[in-house]
């Protein structure tokens, strides 16, 4: 990494732009106010803390710099080349008012970046600067994606439609669980709870991130126990079911393999966590493309560098690279259950990964517009904490194309895990029925779950056991109410 | 057993009200609806017979009408599943918006599970409708119209 870029007021004496040593970045070309970004550029918006002295501008390009073209010293090979095409430029920087931060706007050419890569479009653009010395903070809070990059991409293996099509799922949210305890069951313990859950109501079950392959429960015994569960629960409801069963492992090879006998034994899904890496993803979506299984995504490990508000990178930029990786599942945020999630950060989330075109809105902390020409959507999925006494608040938070998994909200109910999976399926429909009929859902909510308990003596336990637990905490990651910063630089 | 498809499945049957209800949710939304029906609820058959052809452009009068067919196709078939469904044709969706059943059988019969054992421990499923001969719903070479598709109405 290089040092420090140069603090504004420096007495160092303005040297010619390509004479040998340290040139301001923003003196080399990284910055340029006058720049009108193509349609073709990939835009990003930065959240930039510099260092104390450090002027904005030379920040923003020395962040453009560093994720394009520039070393810390001026190189004579830049001249064999039409180095202006190949900057990223910094073209706009506006003060976040009342704090010490920024945020810069810069353009990358499209050229700077490989056909359908998302390892490779995030190498450049974090992949070094995260470090710099001269920032004290960096945050990568939204990026464009020009529609022509978008269409080098697979994008999602199924996506909404699709999937809805093939579950036979119209109308209302999937709702699925995660089976607990999520480490320790054997393999014909763990076959029982997805079988309960599913026959009792649910539509899905699902391995937990961190269930592989390890010594008390072997991955294939797992899923032979799961689509017996999966087939019984069929054959009991007379609705497609699945359990998703997690392929997660140390290599590709070993992936491969237990997708390849997960679709054998007939299962509709299969599961991989955000942990192997954004080519192991994009891999696996092709393969689930060509094999006809649905790709669920869990973010785990995310939170490490998604939830603090100066530093990392945003979940809605995680967000666009699933779309484009090609997953059909993700995990987005509840909102109202016991993991981090702003309600207008939650919905810039959810908005992402199922519209066609995202328009500019700071306050939720979408920065730019972003178009996906018609790239399927990917089913958002609200998990941590949830539980059918919020159906009302779910719905009107969180819409109807998303995957609610109540795990403790089914696997915990007083009467077992088939009264818990009937609680929440009678939940979520008696909350639809209601919205479609033009009721006040969001206000009526526990009064339409009271009434639907009536006939429903499983809702009603629910309902009497958890309806004091709310998870009310005070978000990390917001967006910035003032967003639209008075004065540009 | 009670076949659990469809988005209101778990509820109490609907009333005839309850079912305009959803219908006047989906013609406020611009939705078409189309009934269907069948005697092979295999979760896997997609294509229930069609109950004439979907109704478009529909106005909220004209919901009664729809009404008429989705009774008119119990008459026609009391042992049949029958289905509502509401089509969302907008760009970006172009799929079943709402899908639900308004007539059941008397007896729902479910289906068996067959299990063949195959090599290194894997189970073969085949799941089977058990339908009885109930004379009313057999669907052969030609889709059945029920009494008279020309007097269907609307």
């Amino acid at each position: 990494m290089s040092p420090s870029p140069v603090p504004a007021g420096s007495s160092l004496e303005k040297k010619d732009r390509w004479s040998a040593g340290v040139t301001p970045y923003a003196e080399m070309g990284y910055y340029d106010a006058d720049y009108v970004p193509k349609d073709t550029d990939i835009l990003c918006a930065f959240r930039i803390t510099p260092q104390p002295g450090i002027d904005a501008i030379e920040a923003a390009a020395a962040v453009a710099g560093e994720s394009s073209t520039a070393t810390w010293t001026v190189v004579w090979t830049d001249r064999l080349t039409d180095h202006k095409h190949y900057q990223a430029k910094a073209y706009r920087v506006d003060p976040v008012p009342g704090t010490d931060q920024f945020i810069a706007r810069i353009a990358y050419d499209i050229d700077l970046f490989e056909e359908g890569s998302v390892a490779n479009l995030t190498s450049s653009i974090i992949g070094n600067v995260f470090g710099f010395k001269a920032l004290k903070a960096l945050r990568l809070e939204d990026m464009r994606i020009p529609t022509h990059y978008v269409k080098t991409f697979q994008g999602p293996a199924h996506g909404i439609v699709m999937e809805r099509e093939y579950l036979d799922k119209f109308g209302r949210p999937i709702l699925g669980a995660t089976v607990k305890p999520k480490l320790g069951l054997s393999a014909k313990n763990y076959g029982r709870v997805v079988y309960e859950a599913l026959v009792g109501g649910l539509d899905f079950t699902k391995d937990d991130e961190n269930i592989n392959s390890q010594p008390f429960m072997r991955w294939r015994d797992r899923f032979l126990y799961a689509i017996e569960g999966v087939q019984k629960a069929q054959c009991g409801s007379g609705e497609v079911k699945g359990h998703y069963m997690n392929v997660t492992a140390g290599t590709m090879e070993d992936m491969y393999e237990r997708a390849e006998f997960a679709k054998e034994i007939g299962s509709v899904i299969c599961m991989i966590d955000l942990t192997i890496g954004y080519t192991a993803i994009q891999s696996m979506a092709k393969w689930c493309r060509a094999n006809g299984l649905i790709l669920h995504l869990h973010r785990a490990g995310h939170g490490t560098y998604t939830r603090q508000k100066t530093h990392g990178v945003s979940f809605r930029v995680i967000a666009k690279w699933c779309r484009l990786m090609g997953v059909d599942h993700v995990h987005a945020g509840t909102v109202v259950g016991k993991l981090e999630g702003d309600p207008n950060a939650t919905k810039s989330f959810y908005d992402t990964l199922r519209d066609n075109f995202i328009p500019e809105n700071p306050e939720l902390g979408l920065y730019f517009d972003q178009h996906w020409a018609s790239m399927p959507g990917v089913m958002p999925v609200a998990s941590g904490g949830i539980h059918a006494g919020q159906m009302h608040q779910l719905l009107h938070y969180l819409g109807e194309d998303v995957i609610l998994q109540f795990g403790g909200g089914t696997i915990g109910h007083p009467m077992g895990i088939r009264a818990g999976a009937t609680a929440n399926r009678v939940a979520v429909e008696a909350m639809i029925q209601a919205r479609n009929e033009g009721k006040d859902y969001f206000q009526e909510g526990p009064d339409i779950l009271e009434k639907a308990a009536k006939g429903c003596p499983e809702l009603n336990a629910a309902l009497q056991i958890w309806k004091d637990i709310t998870f009310n905490f005070e978000s990390t990651d917001v967006p910035d109410y003032v967003s639209t910063p008075s004065v540009g630089y | 057993m009670r076949i659990t498809q469809g988005t209101f499945s778990f509820l109490p049957d609907f009333t005839d009200e309850e079912i305009e209800a959803q219908m006047r949710y989906a013609v406020g939304n611009g939705w078409s609806l189309s009934i269907e029906y069948t005697d092979d609820p295999h979760p896997r058959n997609p294509y229930w017979e069609m109950w004439g052809l979907p109704h478009f452009d529909l106005t909220p009068d004209q919901i009664e009408t729809v009404m008429r067919e989705v009774r008119a196709c119990r008459e026609a078939f009391p042992e049949a599943y029958v289905k509502v469904i509401a089509y969302d044709a907008h760009y970006g969706r172009q799929t079943s918006a709402l899908s639900f059943i308004v007539n059941r059988p008397s007896v729902e019969h479910g289906f068996e599970l067959e299990r063949y054992e195959d090599r290194d421990r894997v189970i073969r499923y085949r799941m089977k409708h058990l339908r009885e001969k109930i004379g009313t719903v057999e669907i052969g070479n030609q889709p059945m119209r029920g009494a008279d598709p020309a007097s269907n109405g609307s």
